[in-house]
């Protein structure tokens, strides 16, 4: 077998977590949200966190908890603005929370970067935008790119649909989204499944994550 | 500020204002058949309602899906299988999946074909203005707007022709903070249809709905 471990503790599978860690939240709204990760990341105690998302939590469960219980120094996301995430907007506007918008690509493709051991990036995404301001800018062959860097997790926590014992992993229709860039892109990726699945059992054409980069599996 | 450049010289006037579903039905005739199309959240959704299904039109939505099916009726409700506005939507026969970096290539790297979004303002340039309004209390959120803009072959917009007070939002340049560069190639709204002409960064109406071409040029100052 590789290294993958296997935990039905989730507080245990994060052992290690420490304060000021960048953690890689996968999902795009709830779908592929890893649930059961990010409420064992409020079990833990870890503060002053850079919490990497597509969003900035919905109501008051998940990321949302976690930046209530004020673990959260930095959100790096795409869409933090949602119709119930009143938590995420009353410490922006208290000043209480450190916000870095990236457009969706640039974030997927910053991850992708770090996990493919890129230095950085020319993105024509955002040229001549507020969003670029700052950012090394590039003329290549008459088209305008902004130099995007590398986003790295001291860890990801991400949600798929099945592992196998080498840690292979699938996922189920759109809760795919950003679970196999942030598995590449992170010192430890943990991983939620719904079922573990015996040696053999997984079509290996049919692998998504392979298991290299998974370190350790919470299941179901 | 500066007259907007506008060509109205070549417009066919039609008599009434296109409403909503009118609109949609409008932006769908200008979707070639076998494009790869990318709808924007909010009102672009609903030009799927107006594509025929014999075109062989395939939507991609940026969470990961090609070949998106309609919304989901209540009993076909998957958490798994969302848009990007987060509604459930049906998986059709055909339809693939893809993580985010690949959506986003996807788009980044010209394989779409068309997407259609909305709008706050678009310049003569082409320049869209459709994530922030600049307002100092608000909370900036982008999602896949910057990346659409730059990424589909033809960017389509859909949106009203003036604001709630009457302003246009066509304009000689942005007032509000810029989307993307140069990247509009086409403007439907229920007052008329423009092409906006890069070459000479000029808006040309092509069609004029409830409104002479001579009053839209009024309104629109040019």
């Amino acid at each position: 077998m590789g290294r993958t471990t296997f935990h039905t503790d989730p507080v245990e599978a994060l052992a290690g977590v420490a304060d000021g860690d960048t953690v890689l939240v996968g999902g795009f709204g709830m779908a592929g949200m890893p649930v059961r990760l990010v409420d064992a990341l409020i079990e833990t105690g870890a503060t002053d966190l850079t919490i990497v998302s597509n969003n900035a939590g919905n109501g008051e469960t998940g990321l949302a908890a976690l930046l209530k219980a004020r673990r959260v120094a930095k959100v790096i996301c795409s869409f933090p603005r949602q119709a119930d995430s009143y938590v995420f907007d009353g410490l922006y506007r208290a000043g209480e929370i450190e916000l870095e918008v990236v457009p969706q690509g640039n974030l997927a493709e910053r991850m992708r970067a770090a996990g493919a051991g890129i230095g950085a990036f020319y993105s024509p995404t955002g040229v001549g935008t507020l969003l670029a301001e700052g950012k090394e800018q590039r003329t290549i062959d008459g088209r305008d790119y902004v130099l995007e860097m590398p986003i790295r997790g001291d860890w990801a926590l991400v949600a798929a649909q099945a592992a196998d014992p080498m840690g292979n992993l699938v996922y189920r229709k759109t809760a795919r989204n950003f679970g196999p860039v942030m598995a590449t892109a992170a010192a430890t990726t943990v991983v939620e499944v719904r079922e573990t699945v015996e040696l053999g059992a997984m079509d290996p054409e049919a692998v998504v994550t392979p298991g290299i980069y998974v370190d350790r599996v919470v299941t179901a | 500020m500066s007259a907007l450049r506008l060509d109205v010289t070549g417009a066919v006037e039609h008599p009434e204002p296109l409403d909503r579903a009118a609109l949609a039905a409008r932006v769908a005739r200008d979707v070639p058949d076998h494009a790869y199309v990318n709808l924007g959240i909010g009102q672009p959704t609903t030009v799927a309602d107006h594509l025929d299904p014999r075109a062989g039109v395939v939507l991609h939505t940026e969470n990961g899906m090609l070949g998106m099916g309609r919304a989901a009726r209540e009993d076909e409700v998957d958490p798994d299988l969302i848009n990007a506005g987060k509604v459930p939507v049906v998986e059709p026969p055909g339809a693939s999946y893809f993580h985010h970096a690949d959506s986003f290539a996807m788009m980044r790297g010209g394989h779409l074909d068309v997407c259609v979004l909305g709008a706050f303002q678009v310049s003569a340039a082409g320049d869209l203005a459709n994530w922030h309004t600049g307002a100092p209390d608000a909370i900036p959120a982008v999602g896949g707007a910057m990346d659409l803009a730059i990424g589909a072959k033809q960017v389509f917009v859909m949106m009203s022709l003036l604001t709630k007070d009457g302003t246009p939002k066509i304009v000689p340049s942005l007032t509000y903070p810029a989307t993307g560069l140069g990247c509009v190639d086409r403007v439907f709204t229920d007052l008329g249809v423009f092409a906006i002409d890069h070459e000479r960064q000029t808006v040309v109406l092509l069609e004029a709905y409830g409104a002479s071409a001579a009053d839209l040029a009024e309104r629109l100052g040019g």
